[in-house]
């Protein structure tokens, strides 16, 4: 048995890894203090764009235990904001979750007494791997808006590189919810010798319009920002946080159901003038403003602008239909994973029909799948929220991965 | 339903299904039915289930399920995707019955359905003594039951003649055994196996892969 602490070896020199501090503890059930690593990659990565990338980084954690056989690993793709940190408490912060954590840990529904579960931050992010705001060797300026249009095939090629390194040829399974489950429908189209099952949480095989229209409104906000200076910012020593934070604002709302927002905010008053009245002015008048614009402002402090330019177009290009003249079912046809679909009632980003069309191309190529439908009341968000029904599903599923994968 | 006639349901769907045959399973519950037909057939399974918590029995089993609910159609599935489409004791529960028979033809080379028979004589018995009949078949009360088509044998042959389903066998079983004389008032169970009129290449069991 190899065990995740291990790696260490192949950790970039020249980068501390943090060590785990005394006083931060972690809750029962959780993976407990992490720590990330940092893989350097040195050959060229190909992109869908033309361009390459000539080396670059990827931060990584990893939890549980890689069997000898390297036959239990799990990759976990992130959506738009998160990270590799996945699950567990991080060793600098104490307030600081994974971002998954309810899902992933010794006894959750993917446990880490059986998996080696992997968190990796994707290229173009700006939580550690290599991003606009990175270091460009050629100039030792950073990135900016240089740095390459990133697809979600990119990412996928770069992640089977990262396995590569660890030794794993085939995963147990790749996950991911959102965008996250892009990622791994794409890695079973891409390298589909590559992986046992693929889960595929509140997604879409493609944005609608109207999602990349919501898209490109975040978009303009950051652009026009006068602080964005064509993605250059970073020389100015200013960030566009005010586009960044009506992006991050409009997001949020798509990401709630209009009965989670109606139940959480209402028509609440924030700060009521005299016997309720208004304040006739166009400073926070209700409390749902007061939320979205704290959501945003706290979001425009730790996340780059230009990640979420390069994030955003990623979802819009995704397509694998594209391809096959937008039948989905040819584009899945090379397919050899089993499926397991969760799609969210109230989900109106990502509905359950879209969950539907993939289920459907692949029923049509007599892959094995399940799929469940969760009457859950909190949107798109769902996907990273405790719900019974929706973690005794995927628990009963990775048991049998579980069964099938480790011979239990 | 007794656990005699669950038995003779799977047994009679078993001898109705070839080796390795794909079969889909509407309204699959905690999925046995498709775990006893892989388990002797090899059959390759797949269940629709409203039900969450059927939903997570199917995936502790390993059966794969779609979480659907019956009545608003089968439109995930393409034609003639499956050798069998299994309607087990569901039927009488379906509010939208021509629809999904219709659908079960079109989605599958031959649908089986089972069902519990109305015209069992005892329930008639029950009527004339003024009460709906609450039996082992049908142990529910009148106000409390999810069973909202029943029908006699008659009744739903009637209805695949309108449809125009061709029924190619019907098996009928007493709360002891296998009837064949005067089903329509011995039979507690039923089963049919039947196909679109126009499909001319399934008088018998087809086996092997459809696709």
């Amino acid at each position: 048995m190899i065990n995740a602490a291990a790696l260490k070896s192949t950790d970039t020199e020249g980068r501390k890894l943090t060590e785990p501090s005394n006083d931060v503890q972690a809750e029962p059930g959780s993976v407990g203090v992490v720590k990330t690593q940092y893989f350097e990659f040195d050959q060229p990565l190909a992109l869908a764009s033309g361009q390459s990338l000539d080396a670059y980084t990827l931060a990584v954690q990893t939890y549980g235990t890689l069997n000898a056989t390297k036959t239990n690993a799990v990759l976990m793709c992130h959506a738009l904001n998160a990270s590799h940190h996945v699950a567990g408490v991080s060793a600098d912060d104490p307030n600081e979750i994974g971002w998954w954590d309810n899902m992933v840990g010794p006894g959750k529904p993917v446990d880490t007494n059986k998996f080696f579960v992997i968190g990796v931050n994707n290229l173009g992010s700006c939580f550690g791997s290599t991003g606009p705001a990175s270091i460009r060797p050629e100039t030792g300026e950073p990135w900016g808006a240089a740095f390459p249009v990133i697809t979600v095939e990119d990412w996928v090629m770069a992640q089977a590189r990262l396995a590569d390194r660890l030794g794993i040829e085939r995963f147990a399974a790749v996950m991911g919810g959102s965008l996250g489950g892009m990622q791994a429908l794409s890695w079973s189209i891409t390298c589909p010798e590559r992986l046992a099952n693929c889960v595929v949480i509140a997604s879409t095989p493609r944005l609608s319009a109207q999602n990349i229209g919501f898209n490109e409104v975040a978009r303009r906000a950051i652009i026009t920002d006068p602080e964005f200076h064509g993605g250059n910012y970073y020389a100015q020593g200013v960030v566009p946080k005010r586009g960044l934070s009506v992006a991050r604002m409009i997001g949020h709302i798509t990401y709630l159901s209009d009965d989670d927002m109606a139940e959480k905010f209402g028509r609440a008053q924030r700060a009521p003038a005299l016997d309720g009245a208004w304040r006739y002015g166009f400073d926070v008048e209700f409390e749902v403003e007061s939320y979205l614009r704290y959501q945003g402002e706290k979001f425009s402090k730790y996340f780059d602008a230009n990640t979420y330019l390069l994030i955003t177009r990623a979802l819009d290009y995704f397509d694998p239909s594209r391809s096959t003249d937008g039948d989905l079912t040819q584009a899945l046809a090379s397919v050899q994973a089993s499926f397991l679909l969760v799609s969210f009632a109230t989900d109106w980003r990502f509905p359950p029909a879209r969950s539907r069309e993939i289920v459907k191309a692949l029923l049509n190529n007599a892959t094995p799948v399940t799929y469940a439908e969760i009457d859950a009341p909190h949107g798109h968000d769902a996907f990273l929220l405790d719900d019974s029904r929706y973690h005794a599903v995927v628990r009963q599923y990775f048991k049998r991965i579980a069964k099938a994968v480790l011979d239990e | 339903m007794s656990d005699n006639n669950v038995r003779r349901d799977f047994e009679q769907i078993g001898r109705w299904v070839g080796q390795g045959n794909r079969v889909l399973d509407l309204g699959c519950g905690d999925g046995s039915l498709l775990g006893y037909l892989h388990d002797t057939k090899g059959t390759q399974g797949v269940g629709v289930e409203i039900s969450d918590e059927r939903v997570i029995s199917c995936v502790e089993r390993g059966v794969n399920v779609i979480q659907q609910n019956l009545d608003e159609g089968l439109a995930m599935f393409g034609d003639q995707q499956f050798n069998t489409v299994v309607l087990s004791q569901t039927l009488q529960a379906v509010h939208q019955t021509e629809h999904v028979l219709k659908e079960m033809v079109r989605v599958g080379l031959n649908g089986v359905v089972s069902f519990p028979n109305f015209g069992y004589w005892p329930h008639g018995w029950s009527i004339l003594r003024g009460r709906m009949p609450v039996t082992g078949q049908m142990p529910y009360a009148w106000y409390d039951t999810p069973n909202i088509h029943l029908c006699t044998l008659k009744d739903f042959e009637d209805l695949c003649g309108k449809l125009g389903l061709r029924i190619l066998e019907r098996v009928t079983f007493s709360p002891h055994c296998e009837v064949k004389w005067f089903a329509g008032w011995r039979a507690t169970l039923a089963l049919y196996r039947f196909t679109n009129q126009n499909n001319q290449h399934n008088q018998t069991n087809t086996t092997g892969g459809v696709r």
